[in-house]
């Protein structure tokens, strides 16, 4: 029997039904169309569904939509702002931190969450909280180049 | 694909554990579900019932208690430890256990009680918290139980949860003066869970700098989280040095049952443990004397 989801997703509420079964992701990108956050492995391994929970990065192909009740998610698409880039998304494409862009939104997830927790990570931290999100371009180093821009205040957010 | 099932959220422990008995077999617990619905999508358990207990916040808490040390409640997140200022300040090696116990994502929402009654052989949590003595307490409609961490894990996934139990507390004694422990697990990717994992904790007594105890826990090695007793016994009473401790891997390389899987053969677990032993006991040597 499905059961009522109720949900902030980059700050617009959701009351929607999902069976029990519904997994976070799965509720993001099929009940609500949101197709930026990705189903990679589908078993808590690669991090392509990383996505921001009441302040958290989680991978959402490893909980439970309703275990998500009441709470706040932010995805790849709340970053910009209208048709302005998010400072993470604008150093992603100067640094060139994606070749197939398939782990892009969940690195870009684990990245925010990174940044609103510490907002000067050292390079050790940065690695740490890419740690969970893999990328088979080996685009690691570049990543990690345009976090550090970001870090030093190179992408100011537009006000 | 998950097969479907009626999903319950209790509050309190009481309404949990009501849960439980009454639907006995059919149900399973999830906590932070990291590891159960991984599982459950590859077919491997499927719940008629399954009992959310994430949101019983009685069940979420780091305490320190004169008497009994630390109180870890089973629903605090590995996040939350890693981060705790007080178990960075007493209990040090809990945190360093945690920041290598997979990605911040599952750190996030994976729970210490949840990963323990997984009972992966290769759990980061166990060996540490059998190192320190841990001990945990158990809850069913009949009642408490208490146990060692150590006698918890029973084979390859199982406990000695009861039907109808629910673990609800992890205790964490403060450690004597002059203790040191340490914790390091070897695997090829940071994320990953332990290849070999060992924990160890000394004892020396003040002034003569005489092992008075020694526990050494391992995980992946076997079956179950588990002490080298042997070796433990060869350095107990002495003065440990790097030869004692290289004797006391060699040992404990010979207490193993360790698996030979994907990531690695049932021979280059033993010899990672002959290693690991060596050094991880080097490093609690080493906090001992700076204790």
């Amino acid at each position: 029997m499905k059961k009522e989801l109720k949900l902030t997703v980059n700050g617009q509420p959701y009351d929607i039904y999902v069976k029990p079964k519904t997994l976070l992701s799965e509720a993001l990108r099929d009940h609500l169309g949101l197709t930026g956050t990705k189903r990679g492995c589908n078993s808590s391994s690669c991090g392509a569904c990383t996505v921001v929970l009441n302040g958290m990065a989680v991978k959402s192909c490893s909980i439970l939509a309703l275990q998500a009740n009441g709470g706040e998610v932010t995805t790849v698409e709340g970053l910009a702002r209208g048709t302005e880039l998010h400072p993470l998304q604008k150093a992603f494409l100067d640094h060139g931190s994606f070749q197939c862009g398939f782990c892009t939104s969940g690195m870009l997830m684990s990245s925010k969450a990174l940044l609103d927790e510490n907002p000067k990570p050292t390079k050790e931290q940065i690695k740490e909280g890419i740690d969970g999100n893999i990328c088979r371009c080996t685009g690691y180093n570049s990543i990690i180049r345009a976090l550090t821009a970001v870090v030093k205040g190179e992408y100011k957010e537009e006000k | 694909m998950i097969r479907d099932f009626e999903y319950l959220t209790p509050k309190t422990i009481k309404e949990a554990l009501t849960l439980w008995d009454k639907y006995g077999d059919e149900a399973k617990i999830i906590a932070g579900g990291q590891s159960l619905l991984v599982l459950m999508r590859q077919g491997l358990v499927a719940p008629k019932y399954l009992i959310d207990i994430k949101g019983i916040s009685e069940l979420n808490y780091i305490k320190s208690d004169a008497k009994v040390g630390l109180r870890i409640g089973a629903l605090t997140t590995h996040r939350t430890i890693e981060k705790s200022p007080l178990i960075r300040k007493g209990f040090a090696v809990l945190a360093e256990m945690e920041n290598r116990l997979a990605s911040i994502q599952t750190r996030n929402w994976g729970t210490i009680g949840g990963n323990i009654c997984h009972a992966d052989p290769a759990g980061d949590p166990a060996p540490v918290l059998i190192a320190l003595k841990a001990t945990l307490t158990t809850a069913s409609i009949k009642g408490e139980r208490s146990m060692a961490v150590e006698d918890f894990e029973l084979d390859y996934f199982e406990t000695a949860l009861e039907p109808g139990e629910l673990l609800t507390e992890i205790q964490v004694p403060a450690s004597p003066s002059h203790t040191g422990a340490a914790y390091s697990k070897f695997n090829i990717i940071q994320s990953d869970l332990a290849t070999v994992g060992v924990a160890v904790s000394v004892t020396l007594g003040a002034g003569d700098g005489i092992c008075q105890d020694i526990r050494i826990a391992l995980g992946a090695a076997a079956p179950t989280a588990m002490r080298a007793k042997k070796a433990e016994a060869a350095v107990r009473g002495k003065k440990i040095t790097e030869n004692l401790l290289k004797e006391a891997g060699e040992i404990a390389s010979t207490e193993v049952e360790p698996i030979s899987d994907i990531v690695a053969s049932e021979e280059y677990r033993r010899e990672l443990v002959k290693v690991m032993v060596k050094r991880v006991g080097k490093e609690a040597l080493d906090r001992a004397k700076r204790a």
